[in-house]
């Protein structure tokens, strides 16, 4: 079953290959600064919050050493909510983006959500390449502990992309879910210290936020990014599980709904 | 030899609906939610495909035929049965191949060739083919939504017969496009057909079926209806097209094997058909140009307020050469009674080439037999027409015509 899968899979890597590169273009073609639209928008993001927010949180940052401390903490935070929005909003339309396709050529759908993980990923080395470069800008030195990046965004991919297939595959048949996401996106991201830092919250608060997922991805990229810490394992560790979980139910509700799926599209 | 390429057995396919969709969801989960409504548009559909064999798939919309045909290539999944396939298969569903507006002709093609599971250095050698095919010019790097209908089922068809599939799927697709792009592409598919390619036809188009199919199935309701000849299940689905609620449908094999469909109310019946020559006698062979009569006698059993008869002759492929009726030449009877008997004189020279011909017969109570159909009768005489007088000639008609030739010069 698995085996079959990756067999498909391999047999269409060069078609991974060029809806990719199709996807990029098509993102950028018709448009004058082309290829900068794709930072241009999540930086103007962490522009606008480091300009409003700064003066206020420039004295709660302890442990970093720089006068752009707040606007390093908020793009390692970005660094991490970036790639979790992308592959959430981009997997809840994906089977009806493509579903044209979907009801004139018989192919294996699995390769619909991996293009669109794979290239929300590129998107986030971009930016990750532009964060890089910004912290080596202004002088703020980037630690050993860098190395865990990879493992963040394995499990911020996997948690990420459990949700947003769940929700895509029920979007096919019930459209309210695509209407309802951003709003609790919004939510989410409030609820996660991005932004702000946990311990500006009142103690009670801050127990709540704890049980959001969201929040232990996003402290683990600050330590490692920010703090030259190494992630805590045992939250992640837990988080991962979870991922593992709900991707497994993705994957049997993708299987439930598959031969439905055209009928409603 | 031939071999089976296709398999469909006891195919049947059901749209549920749900009063919520999260019954639908519930359902996956094991959970017994309620249906709200089922709909099967395919119900124990069962037949086989031989290698090289044309089909045609015929029947009024919504019989199920674009279901049927999602159902062969795999988008869609059936409710019931299983279809087998073996082979590659390659399709166009209803105009198109689910391209991408945005990319250009040439990101289209690696798009919809790789979908096919075609590998990128297949795909670049054969670029150059499907570029001249679609005869786009420039076009071919120009994004898809600047393209006309034409253009863009052109790049469809070239893309879907790029590599030759075992089993070829054109639904509709034939009939948009240029003539002279249509006989390309007609060619191609006859060429894949001497290859062993088995086509599968979806159209309304009369001559297309009746020139590339050498079998033809008649969905209705989701159901076959008629599997066989494709001249004979058109004739029974034209019949099938003036569906009046009183209306039946006969068929009869006569004795050179073809198949003769009549239906209609029978409120006025054809009581007998002949062909005279000018001598009165009754003939089935005629000479080109001989002047010749069919007469038609009809009985009224109901009164109608207008009764019309009208006439086609086709050729052996059941292609109207010839046909007008009693409306059309202001002839039309008004307010007949029952027990009224008419005799209709039709005639005219033959002037056809030599070949088989057949005469369909229809009373209707108006231009068409759409509306009032009291009896339609395919194949109601069948002749033949025999080169006995005239110079050799070729084709279907006999346009007598006079040839000068002058000496200019040595």
């Amino acid at each position: 079953m698995i085996l079959n899968l990756l067999r498909a899979l391999w047999s269409y890597r060069y078609f991974l290959v060029t809806s990719i590169m199709a996807d990029f273009r098509n993102r950028v073609l018709r448009s004058r600064l082309g290829f900068l639209w794709i930072i241009l928008a999540p930086l103007s993001q962490v522009l606008i919050y480091a300009f409003v927010l700064s003066n206020l949180m420039s004295q709660r940052l302890p442990g970093i050493d720089s006068s752009f401390s707040y606007a390093i903490y908020l793009m390692s935070g970005f660094q991490a909510w970036l790639l979790f929005s992308e592959i959430i909003t981009r997997s809840i339309t994906v089977f009806i983006d493509n579903g044209n396709v979907l009801k004139k050529i018989s192919f294996p759908r699995t390769i619909l959500p991996i293009v669109v993980i794979s290239t929300s990923l590129i998107t986030n080395l971009i930016f990750l390449a532009l964060v890089i470069i910004t912290f080596t800008l202004v002088g703020f030195p980037l630690g050993w502990n860098l190395l865990w990046l990879p493992v963040m965004m394995v499990i911020n991919t996997a948690f990420a992309a459990g949700i947003g297939l769940v929700a895509g595959i029920l979007n096919v048949f019930i459209r309210d879910i695509g209407q309802l996401t951003p709003i609790l996106m919004q939510f989410l991201f409030w609820f996660t210290p991005i932004v702000y830092t946990i311990n500006i919250l009142p103690e009670a608060f801050q127990k709540i936020v704890m049980l959001n997922p969201m929040f232990w991805i996003i402290d683990g990229y600050h330590r490692v990014m920010v703090f030259n810490e190494a992630p805590l394992n045992g939250p992640l560790m837990v988080i991962f599980g979870l991922s593992l979980v709900i991707l497994g139910l993705a994957f049997w509700l993708f299987r439930k709904a598959s031969p439905e799926m055209v009928d409603a599209l | 030899m031939s071999h089976v390429v296709m398999n469909v057995s006891g195919l049947g396919k059901v749209f549920r609906r749900y009063s919520h969709e999260l019954y639908r969801v519930l359902r996956w989960f094991g959970i017994k939610a309620p249906i709200a409504e089922e709909r099967w548009v395919l119900k124990d559909i069962s037949f086989e495909v031989l290698s090289g064999q044309a089909l045609g798939i015929v029947g009024r919309n919504g019989a199920g035929k674009s279901t049927l045909l999602k159902l062969i290539t795999g988008t869609m999944r059936p409710s019931a049965g299983a279809v087998t396939i073996h082979g590659k298969i390659a399709a166009i569903l209803e105009l198109g191949m689910g391209f991408n507006p945005d990319y250009t002709g040439r990101q289209n093609v690696f798009h919809a060739l790789g979908l096919m599971g075609h590998q990128h250095a297949e795909i670049a050698a054969t670029l150059d083919d499907i570029a001249g095919f679609s005869e786009l010019g420039t076009y071919f790097d120009q994004p898809l939504r600047v393209y006309s209908s034409g253009m863009h089922m052109r790049l469809a068809f070239s893309v879907a017969t790029a590599f030759r599939p075992d089993i070829l799927i054109v639904d509709e697709a034939l009939s948009v496009g240029d003539a002279y792009f249509q006989h390309k592409s007609f060619d191609r598919i006859k060429a894949f057909q001497k290859e062993g390619t088995t086509l599968i036809l979806v159209s309304h188009d009369r001559m297309a079926l009746l020139s590339l199919c050498d079998r033809a199935i008649l969905l209705h309701n989701g159901a076959v209806a008629k599997d066989g000849d494709p001249e004979a299940v058109l004739d029974y689905y034209n019949a099938l097209l003036s569906d009046a609620s009183d209306a039946s449908i006969e068929t009869r094999e006569l004795s050179d094997g073809r198949i003769q469909t009549s239906s209609g109310s029978k409120k006025v019946t054809i009581e007998a058909v002949s062909l005279v020559n000018a001598r009165g006698d009754s003939v089935d062979t005629l000479d080109v140009g001989e002047s010749v009569t069919i007469r038609v006698r009809t009985r009224v059993h109901q009164p109608v307020d207008n009764l019309v008869l009208g006439y086609s002759i086709k050729d052996r492929f059941g292609q109207t050469l010839y046909g007008t009726n009693t409306h059309y030449t202001a002839q039309s009877l008004e307010h007949v009674l029952p027990g009224d008997v008419f005799d209709f004189s039709i005639a005219f020279e033959a002037h056809f080439g030599e070949g088989s011909y057949s005469v369909a017969l229809a009373l209707v109570g108006g231009e068409n037999h759409i509306g009032d159909n009291y009896e339609w009768r395919d194949l109601a005489l069948i002749f033949s027409v025999a080169n006995l007088s005239r110079p050799t000639f070729d084709g279907k008609l006999f346009l007598p015509s006079t040839i000068a030739i002058e000496k200019l010069e040595g």
